[in-house]
């Protein structure tokens, strides 16, 4: 399956059914992640329940250092 | 007790997490501060590398509040999307507002940044403005029900301290809400100045991370503000431009 993932094109197994599958499939499981699928932000307890298909447009962001 | 919101803090001083030269020293700069509120930027992950440090996962997060900023966004749009996407996370319903408006100085957009805290007010965030030192932009973001005000002391990053304490006193006069001093914070005597003006809280990052010992600096900003504090409680002398001796001129002994 064809997944575009913070502006990159990503080839991921079709067997992939949620974001926490995508999650743990790109070793970012044990993080603090928030996911943005299609524009619709995701709440992170909602992470397994949503689904992912071809071409979704997924964005993948954390808390960082700032000021 | 600095009360923002639902929320109550005894720490005045609210911390960033930016620019610290490792996360053991940023640590130790956390504890000495004693902070309760630690300031974060959202940003996107690289996904092609699995482990990636994070100080945000260092933390006990039951010590702390979450104050996500919204770095970043010259929109009311992005900040929006930001701030919401922060309180995806679970961990936060606070968000400091701040949307850039000029490259060079770094100073907020004041409309994008009045139209991005209506728009997290309704959505139900306790919403803390950046905002340069506009008495009139701070009484506007109070009626609209922000939750603080948090007007720049001098640019961001620049140490240049307060360069308006006029201005932030009007901040401070004129509002209600908490009043928390944010960005251009060089030393332990402008945070005191702050506090002794009157605000609540100091928000500061560059002055400790960029510090050359930033365990020490951050103990001096909590002493620092806590002397301010107690200063401003205390109420000061007023100036005078004649001097007037400390000891009696009565009872001289010498002729």
């Amino acid at each position: 399956m064809k997944l575009m993932i913070n502006g990159k094109e990503i080839q991921v197994p079709d067997s992939l059914q949620s974001i926490t599958e995508l999650l743990e499939h790109l070793n970012l499981n044990d993080q603090i992640v928030i996911a943005e699928v299609n524009q619709d932000i995701i709440s992170n307890e909602n992470q397994s329940k949503t689904q992912i298909k071809e071409n979704d447009k997924i964005e993948l962001v954390r808390f960082v250092g700032g000021g | 007790m600095l009360n923002i919101g639902p929320y109550s803090f005894s720490s005045r001083l609210l911390l960033g997490t930016g620019k610290y030269p490792d996360f053991e020293t940023q640590k130790k700069a956390v504890d000495a501060s004693e902070s309760e509120i630690l300031t974060f930027a959202v940003r996107r992950m690289n996904i092609f590398e699995a482990t990636q440090p994070n100080f945000l996962e260092m933390l006990d997060l039951k010590k702390y509040t979450l104050l996500p900023n919204t770095a970043g966004a010259k929109t009311a749009e992005e900040a929006v999307r930001i701030a919401k996407l922060a309180k995806a996370s679970g961990l936060c319903d606070m968000v400091k507002v701040e949307v850039i408006g000029c490259d060079k100085t770094l100073l907020p957009d004041p409309i994008e940044t009045l139209k991005a805290t209506e728009e997290l007010l309704k959505e139900g965030f306790i919403v803390l403005p950046y905002t340069s030192d506009d008495v009139v932009l701070a009484r506007r973001l109070e009626e609209l029900g922000a939750h603080a005000i948090m007007p720049a002391a001098s640019p961001i990053g620049s140490g240049q301290g307060i360069i308006n304490p006029l201005y932030l006193k009007f901040i401070i006069e004129q509002t209600a809400v908490p009043v928390i001093v944010d960005a251009g914070i060089g030393s332990p005597s402008d945070a005191m100045i702050a506090m002794e003006l009157g605000a609540d809280g100091v928000l500061l990052n560059t002055a400790v991370a960029g510090a050359k010992d930033p365990v020490k600096m951050a103990r001096a900003m909590k002493m620092a503000i806590e002397a301010g504090l107690l200063g401003y409680e205390a109420g000061r002398i007023v100036r005078k431009e004649t001097a007037t001796a400390s000891s009696p001129l009565e009872g001289l002994s010498v002729k």
